[in-house]
């Protein structure tokens, strides 16, 4: 299969997929495998890190804090974006799945945002000087976790699925502002404390990564984090389409 | 085993310790709800085809 054949068929399993009974199905095959493949290389990222690498010269032991700051900014960021996608999917295409899909992620992001948090202000402290500052990067994901717990609060809120759909949507549009400037605020303010990119995959001559000692227990931690978030959405989106069926089949037997 | 963390023994300490908790934490409450609303689903399938 050449490349052009292989990402068209990527794409009609994208759209086959916002089908409820083909999600469940394909779902349903792959989640087990995923799960497993989620702990061997989530574990193996963690301990790898943590027991198996050397201090930093300038950090000390606290360079260890970067196997789970990394990954859960990475992923705070890109469950977002994956937000924005189901959202305006439903916008566009009234697909359910799509928006099921945005908001079974939003647990998830939230608490990636929240990790992220903690462990910069856990980290912040010995290197710094204090837990918090007002930094472009720092406050743009404060707002971004504030976006995630008012659009988790937005769902909680409204009795109608589809009123709730529409208006959480179009929340998640407007917070996506907020991601991209969590992702790009070190370049568009240069200021504050928070440093620029530490890893670059696509950039190599430009950005100086860091050493193979510290960066591959990175990456396998980084793919870890990745492989938990969509095992979880995945569980998340099928306990949502249930929840679905569920509704109707309690309407019906009130009506009998 | 535990490797030596130093000065910073207790910051890192913390930091993996508040992360897995919040990430044991996440998957528990998934799971929980995946499994009762899966169990509440099968129930009212069966009253329908009753």
């Amino acid at each position: 299969m050449n490349s052009t054949s292989k990402s068209k068929h990527l794409w009609n399993l994208f759209w086959k997929l916002a089908n409820p009974k083909v999600f469940m199905g394909w779902s349903g095959r792959w989640l087990p495998w995923l799960s497993w493949l989620t702990v061997l290389l989530l574990g193996s990222g963690l301990i790898w890190g943590f027991f198996f690498t050397p201090d930093d010269i300038r950090q000390g032991s606290t360079v260890k804090i970067i196997y789970l700051h990394v990954p859960a900014a990475l992923m705070a960021i890109n469950g977002y974006l994956l937000m924005f996608i189901g959202s305006l999917m439903w916008l566009i295409r009234r697909q359910h799945v799509s928006v099921l899909a945005a908001k079974a992620a939003a647990p998830v992001g939230m608490t990636m945002t929240l990790i992220a948090l903690a462990t910069g202000a856990i980290w912040g402290q010995p290197m710094w000087g204090t837990y918090w500052v007002w930094d472009p990067r720092l406050t743009s994901f404060l707002i971004m976790f504030l976006f995630y717990a008012g659009y988790i609060a937005l769902w909680a809120a409204i009795d109608d699925d589809d009123t709730a759909a529409d208006l959480t949507s179009v929340l998640a549009l407007v917070g996506s502002v907020f991601a991209l400037l969590s992702r790009y605020a070190v370049l568009f303010w240069n200021q504050g404390l928070h440093q620029g990119t530490t890893v670059s995959l696509t950039d190599g001559t430009k950005q100086e990564n860091i050493s193979n000692v510290f960066f591959l227990p990175l990456l396998l931690a980084m793919v870890g984090f990745g492989l938990l978030f969509l095992t979880l959405l995945l569980i998340g989106t099928r306990t949502e389409l249930r929840m679905r069926r569920l509704k109707v089949l309690e309407v019906r037997e009130r009506m009998q | 085993m535990m490797p030596d963390l130093g000065e910073y023994a207790v910051e890192v300490t913390v930091a993996y310790g508040v992360s897995l908790l919040a990430l044991a934490l996440v998957c528990f409450l998934y799971i929980r709800r995946s499994r009762s609303v899966k169990r509440a689903l099968t129930d009212a399938e069966a009253r329908k085809d009753a």
